[in-house]
């Protein structure tokens, strides 16, 4: 197991470095950064001629990204036009909102999607399973902000039971509820999928079969022997989907005004802040691949093949 | 004669696809039966009917296959006739099934005593150190080395032959009077498979549990068993005792399987039943084996052939004893 | 004498003629229905579209009409304008036909594209293998690992908005899925009989690809362009919506829900709600096929 984790280790620091790669050269192909900036409203010249300076920006590339990549390293997005504040420290404050909202939507597609899954697979080409597949093909058809425009529409407009805006005080359910489930409804959908493929997979196995040839109770050949060996694809693509909802959450969070991360970066591209999105791309890209580690190294704990091999 | 351990009659099971409008006659019309302690061997080409005919017995059969006929009657009852709820008690505790891959057999994320233990633990209540000793124990007559070590590692960490034969340990661990064994052998390498075979005789000498061995291998037939059914599309075409078989086969097929069966030292030619296995789900009338019998009548192209009693247990479905005798 | 050899061991692709035939019998005719209005309402914008798209609709005197109509149905809708009006008095029908165009060929070409791109780097690396497949693989895990959306956005962000840049946007984010199981599917034809028998017989690289691994990939690639077009429909709707799109005032369905966010609250829902209903039966639709069509195609990517 050791060498597993140590080889994905070095996989994930490969990828972090060529992340950074393809930011910097991004940026710097499509122009001079600094005109980039520069586009900010209100800019001063002393301002751009400190950017200048920070970013390295007339010299030659290898040593910018060498100062961009030190600057990373050492923490330092740069600073932010719009709040006057190092991009960093207005990241990290807005971080927790988008984790509280990305964790409600995890929990949202998990339990939608994990037990619809499974009884469609265990009562395969039924009315349930019927009903099912075409949940799981509405979760993956309609988009997101579909979701959280008809939601406020009904909720919020006709019923006027749940608040539209913003996120309230610490945690509130009410104002939680409605992005979480439009952030969580599209990853119910291919959570019921996958769940229900696996299912069926390991359904179809010889041991589930030899199991009930040997008398054991149905449920206990569906809860233990079925449910953990198809939850290990299931895990993988948890795992991928709470950093996925990052994604998606940027259109809810805009919708409904919820301070996170996602909504962070329209405000900067929008008052054209450019060390913010920079900033916000870079970090949500992070995130991918440390989680990804993450669920690798769980994975090589579930799975017995794996932990004892050395 | 003391009642057979299990008496199959004209058992049926048929495939219904497409909408159940074809039927595919995997089982038709099948009957035998195994006294306690023998071991009976089913013998047939793949796609003959064996393998279903055993899922038959258990009552656990694929979406769209379905017992249409017939009876299965073990220690005297029923198996047709039983709720879900007995049927769960009896597999597993009275009966027990071997599978072909033994790789496929093993959750890989269980320890090979949770695995062997579970027919002990749910059928006879077994717990905790009574448990892990009746574990040690049939992994003991398994022939698996330091059994209180090993029970706590996982398949992947076993050989081949190993998992195979912790497969008829857990067979075992119910106490079950028959055990059905489809193919057991046919994914072990050939050294192994005696061993295994081996094992097999000497738990049977143990127990005196009766064995069912699903095979279409006639080598292992004459080393294992004490008598054998030959299917041939869905029917059993010829059963008795294997000396009577081997040495005075009536049935056409089972004439050209023993000749196939190659001989060691001999240079002469293989020899191949000619022609192909039929579709089950369009058989010609008449006998199934006719098209390729080389000794099929202008009646065997007509009229389906019954079950002919020949001498003392031993049958055959076939014209031929019956047009011997008419010739005399 | 290498001719023959080939002839007679060469890869297991169906004749295309009979391919053809075999799909045309059992295609799902509801999404093929859908998927064929929308390219003609794409195709016949200027037909079949009753006004002009860009420019507010006007009564007879030459006064635009009330903005924020209802549709017909309603009251105080109007059969000229059947699904009612926006804020500038447009007619919704008609940017909705309008639109089909932006969200149909930024999904089609985005993908096309992106698939071309992602399916060469995936042969690429899969047949090469070693070094070469390191690296790209490497680059492909890099960019899978950045947000799709988020990454649109970036782009979006240091490019100037237009219609092809959302194009290039689109490619650029979608090309490593491809890669990554077109390349897992090259390893595993490497190793197929017909491809060790061609390199035996001293076929070039290029031939190989050209002959036996190209059209064994091919499916796969149909399917997943069917399955991704979905996505890439979904995220130019995103970016319309944002406002990092289509510039406005060409009709975009995302563009139109975005617009349609403040009068939702105040009740008139029609200016959303037909642009999101669009969207959802393209992509509906789009995936219908795309399941058909990978059951029917490639159990490789039956878990998918």
């Amino acid at each position: 197991m050791k060498r597993f984790i140590l080889q994905r280790l070095c996989y994930s620091l490969i990828t972090l470095w060529l992340l950074t790669v393809i930011v910097f050269t991004v940026v710097r192909f499509t122009g001079d950064p600094a005109l980039l900036m520069s586009e900010y409203p209100g800019a001063r010249p002393e301002d751009l001629a400190a950017m200048r300076q920070q970013w390295g920006l007339d010299q030659p590339y290898l040593t910018q990204y060498w100062k961009f990549i030190s600057n990373i390293v050492q923490g330092d997005f740069g600073q932010s036009f719009q709040f006057n504040m190092p991009v960093r420290d207005i990241y990290l404050r807005r971080l927790p909102n988008s984790l509280q909202l990305a964790l409600a939507g995890f929990l949202i597609s998990i339990g939608l999607g994990v037990p619809l899954g499974i009884i469609s697979a265990v009562r395969v080409n039924t009315w349930w399973d019927n009903v099912g597949k075409l949940i799981a093909l509405m979760g993956l058809s309609i988009p997101g902000f579909f979701v959280a425009l008809v939601l406020i529409l009904i909720f919020g407009v006709m019923l006027q039971w749940l608040p539209i805006l913003g996120k309230g005080q610490g945690f509130q359910l009410r104002y939680l509820m409605m992005p979480a489930f439009a952030l969580g409804w599209y990853f119910a959908g291919s959570m019921l999928r996958l769940t229900r493929s696996s299912m069926l997979e390991v359904l179809g196995s010889d041991y589930v079969k030899l199991a009930r040839f040997k008398g054991t109770p149905e449920w206990v050949v569906v809860a233990k022997h079925a449910f953990r060996n198809a939850m290990i694809p299931v895990l993988t693509l948890a795992g991928l989907q709470l950093v996925l909802m990052i994604n998606v959450a940027v259109v809810v969070e805009v919708i409904f005004s919820w301070p996170g991360v996602g909504r962070l970066l329209m405000e900067g591209l929008l008052s054209r802040d450019f060390p913010v999105v920079q900033g916000v791309v870079l970090m949500a890209g992070f995130m991918i691949v440390v989680v990804n580690l993450g669920i690798d190294i769980l994975y090589a704990y579930v799975d017995p093949r794996i932990r004892l091999s050395g | 004669m003391p009642t057979p351990l299990l008496q199959v009659d004209n058992l049926r099971t048929h495939f219904f696809g497409f909408r159940g409008q074809r039927a595919v006659k995997a089982v038709d019309g099948v009957s035998f039966h195994v006294e306690a302690g023998e071991t009976l061997g089913l013998v047939g080409e793949s796609g003959c009917g064996k393998t279903t005919t055993c899922h038959s017995i258990f009552r656990i059969l694929p979406p769209g296959a379905e017992v249409i006929g017939g009876s299965v009657r073990f220690a005297g009852e029923d198996l047709m006739q039983k709720s879900p709820r007995d049927m769960r008690r009896i597999r597993g505790r009275d009966m027990a099934m071997i599978l072909q891959d033994p790789m496929a057999s093993l959750n890989p994320l269980f320890t090979i005593f949770d695995q062997v233990a579970e027919p002990a633990y749910f059928h006879r209540g077994l717990r905790r150190h009574h448990l892990r000793s009746r574990v040690a124990e049939l992994l003991h007559m398994v022939r698996i080395p330091s059994p209180e070590v090993r029970m706590h590692e996982y398949p992947h960490q076993m050989s081949g032959g190993m998992r195979q034969r912790i497969v008829g340990a857990t067979a075992l661990a119910g106490g079950p009077k028959l055990i059905i064994a489809d193919e057991p052998t046919t994914n072990l390498d050939v050294t192994i498979q005696l061993q295994y075979l081996n094992l097999l005789k000497e738990l049977q000498r143990q127990t005196g549990v009766a064995l069912i061995f699903v095979t279409h291998d006639l080598g292992i037939v004459a080393k294992m068993c004490d008598r054998v059914a030959v299917m041939y599309a869905g029917k059993i075409v010829e059963q008795g005792s294997v000396r009577t078989l081997y040495n005075h086969p009536q049935h056409p097929y089972t004439e050209g399987l023993i000749k196939s069966v190659p001989r060691i030292g001999s240079k002469a030619d293989l020899y191949a039943i000619p022609g192909q296995p039929p579709d089950l789900a369009n058989l010609p009338p008449g006998c199934a084996f006719a098209p390729r019998c080389p000794e099929a009548l202008a009646l065997c192209c007509r009229d389906e052939p019954e079950e002919i009693a020949l001498a003392d247990g031993h049958t055959s479905r076939c014209w031929l004893p019956v047009q011997e005798g008419i010739d005399g | 004498m290498v001719a023959r050899t080939e002839a007679v061991i060469s890869s297991p692709v169906a004749r295309p003629a009979r391919k053809m035939w075999n799909l045309a019998r059992d295609a799902p005719w509801i999404p093929c229905l859908i998927v064929v209005m929308v390219v003609l309402a794409a195709l016949f914008a200027d037909v079949l579209a009753p006004h002009d798209p860009e420019v507010s609709v006007k009564t007879d005197t030459g006064r635009p009409v009330q903005s924020y109509r209802p549709p017909a149905w309603m009251k105080g809708g109007d059969l000229s304008t059947p699904l009612g009006t926006d804020f500038h008095s447009r007619d919704i029908l008609s940017r909705l036909i309008y639109g089909a165009r932006v969200s149909l060929l930024v999904g089609i070409v985005g993908t096309l594209v992106a698939g071309a791109i992602g399916t060469l780097l995936g042969i690429i690396a899969g047949y090469a293998g070693g070094w070469t497949d390191q690296v790209i693989m490497r680059i492909t895990d890099a960019w899978m690992a950045l947000p799709t959306l988020i990454f649109a956005i970036f782009l979006a962000s240091v490019l100037k908005p237009s219609l092809w840049n959302i194009v290039v946007i689109l490619s650029l984010v979608f090309w490593s899925q491809y890669a990554r199981i077109i390349r897992g599917q090259v390893l595993s034809l490497r190793e197929r009989p017909f491809v060790q028998l061609a390199q035996v017989t001293g076929a070039s690289s290029l031939r190989i690809i050209r002959r036996h691994i190209l059209p064994n990939v091919i499916n796969t690639v149909m399917v997943l362009f069917s399955l991704t077009i979905g996505v890439a429909i979904i995220i130019e709707a995103s970016l319309s919506f944002l406002g990092v799109g289509v510039p406005p005032p060409k009709p975009a369905w995302g563009l139109m829900m975005a617009e349609g966010r403040g009068p939702l609250i105040a009740g008139k829902w029609w200016v959303s709600v037909f642009p999101g209903l669009c969207i959802m039966l393209l992509v509906l639709a789009t995936n219908l096929l795309g399941d058909w069509m990978r059951v029917r195609f490639d159990p490789q990517l039956r878990n998918r």
